[in-house]
């Protein structure tokens, strides 16, 4: 298939039966491979959205600095948005992420601000936010806030999952921004009423949940959650485990959050076999396994690769 | 009807640093107040007179109340409850 440029072959992604993971014949489940876009991870679709808007709105003057609070996949897609489109990225990462995001970030030109493990995203929000303050002129596309992160998945993943599963019962996805759930999740309940948008939320090791008091907690503005039908929070023992079921049943490479989508996607399964309802359950593969080979998750036990994520920033 | 409750960093105070601790109900509701009869104070960490705080999250067997019948739930034997406090999380 051929594009324009490499902005122009962002989504699009394959929609991929399990065959061997799917329970029976009647429920099916279905993988979204957006580790297919171009920077391998469907944030792709986000940054592109949101560095569009900015310049409809006409707050991107060329060379123009942008800011964002990102421990990983958001930050790589701006980063190569704004190399296509001339700017200067700035990201705000939590110290505790894999060696791979700071070199991937660097490799496409763009510069990292840590801050403290504890409090993980949140503390990059504040810390991001307390920037942006200090420096008036630099833009803050704030992919949490930003309604062309969900709109990007209205307009996108969710037509093309109804486009190639019109059947579609269930729709499983990660809960973080929210983006994907609110955008794909809206757009798929309207067209099919009935749909079962199911969250899974990664559960981190404490530190990361080391808030100072509970009024520091944090919502995304995107979250609606009229939009879900359950939400399921998924440690990250789950999450290896179906991570390697997937790679060893299926063949798919994916990393942990997608782990944690897929034990969210065969919990889902389970009830609709219960149940004796037929389901064609679509889940997103987030990205692939290649950033979190240095984290451990890939080797030795499934106890020793939560271990290793215990204290780490893992979906 | 014994239930395990855990206990997130921020409220041990509450429970002499316990991470993992036993309440009884036969619902969610029910369970915050064995809770808080055990451990003063720490009901209204939880719950205030709209229901669950903003800021706290409770899962029953990993699913969010929220999405069941938040405080009317019922719990059941054996049942693992998981109480978090809301935050921003990972790799966005």
């Amino acid at each position: 298939m051929r594009y324009d440029s490499l902005l122009d072959s962002v989504g699009g992604t394959p929609l991929v039966g399990l065959p061997r993971l799917s329970p029976s014949p009647d429920v099916r489940l279905w993988a979204k491979l957006e580790d297919r876009n171009p920077t391998g991870s469907v944030k792709d679709r986000a940054a592109l959205a949101m560095v569009d808007q900015a310049e409809k709105d006409g707050l991107l003057a060329p060379g123009a600095t942008l800011l964002e609070p990102t421990s990983g996949n958001t930050g790589i897609s701006l980063a190569m948005v704004a190399k296509q489109r001339g700017y200067r990225l700035v990201c705000v990462m939590p110290e505790n992420t894999s060696a791979e995001r700071t070199q991937l970030l660097h490799a496409w030109g763009a510069e990292v601000i840590y801050s403290p493990a504890a409090g993980g995203s949140n503390e990059a929000v504040r810390v991001a936010k307390g920037l942006a303050e200090e420096n008036p002129d630099w833009v803050m596309l704030y992919q949490y806030g930003n309604e062309a992160n969900a709109r990007a998945h209205y307009e996108t993943t969710g037509p093309e999952l109804l486009r190639d599963l019109p059947t579609i019962t269930h729709f499983v996805a990660g809960l973080g921004t929210t983006g994907t759930l609110m955008g794909a999740g809206r757009f798929l309940r309207g067209a099919r009423p009935d749909i079962q948008v199911v969250a899974a939320e990664p559960r981190y090791g404490e530190l990361v949940y080391g808030l100072r008091n509970l009024d520091e907690g944090f919502i995304p503005e995107l979250y609606d959650e009229t939009v879900l039908t359950s939400r399921f929070s998924v440690g990250p023992y789950d999450a290896v485990r179906r991570m390697r079921e997937l790679m060893e049943v299926e063949g798919i490479f994916a990393g942990p959050s997608t782990g944690a989508i897929l034990h969210a996607a065969l919990g889902t399964a389970r009830t609709a076999m219960k149940e004796g309802r037929e389901a064609d359950i679509a889940f997103i593969v987030c990205d692939g396994g290649w950033k979190y080979l240095s984290t451990g998750a890939y080797d030795g036990t499934l106890d020793s690769a939560e271990e290793a994520l215990d204290g780490q920033l893992w979906a | 009807m014994p239930v395990e409750v855990r206990v997130p960093t921020i409220l041990r105070s509450y429970t002499s640093g316990e991470k993992v601790v036993t309440a009884e109900g036969s619902s969610l509701a029910a369970v915050v107040a064995d809770l808080d009869g055990r451990y003063p104070g720490i009901g209204e960490r939880l719950v205030d007179e709209s229901g669950l705080r903003r800021f706290v999250n409770v899962y029953l067997n990993d699913e969010d109340v929220r999405f069941l019948d938040g405080l009317e739930t019922p719990v059941a034997d054996d049942d693992s409850i998981t109480i978090l406090p809301a935050v921003a999380g990972g790799r966005r």
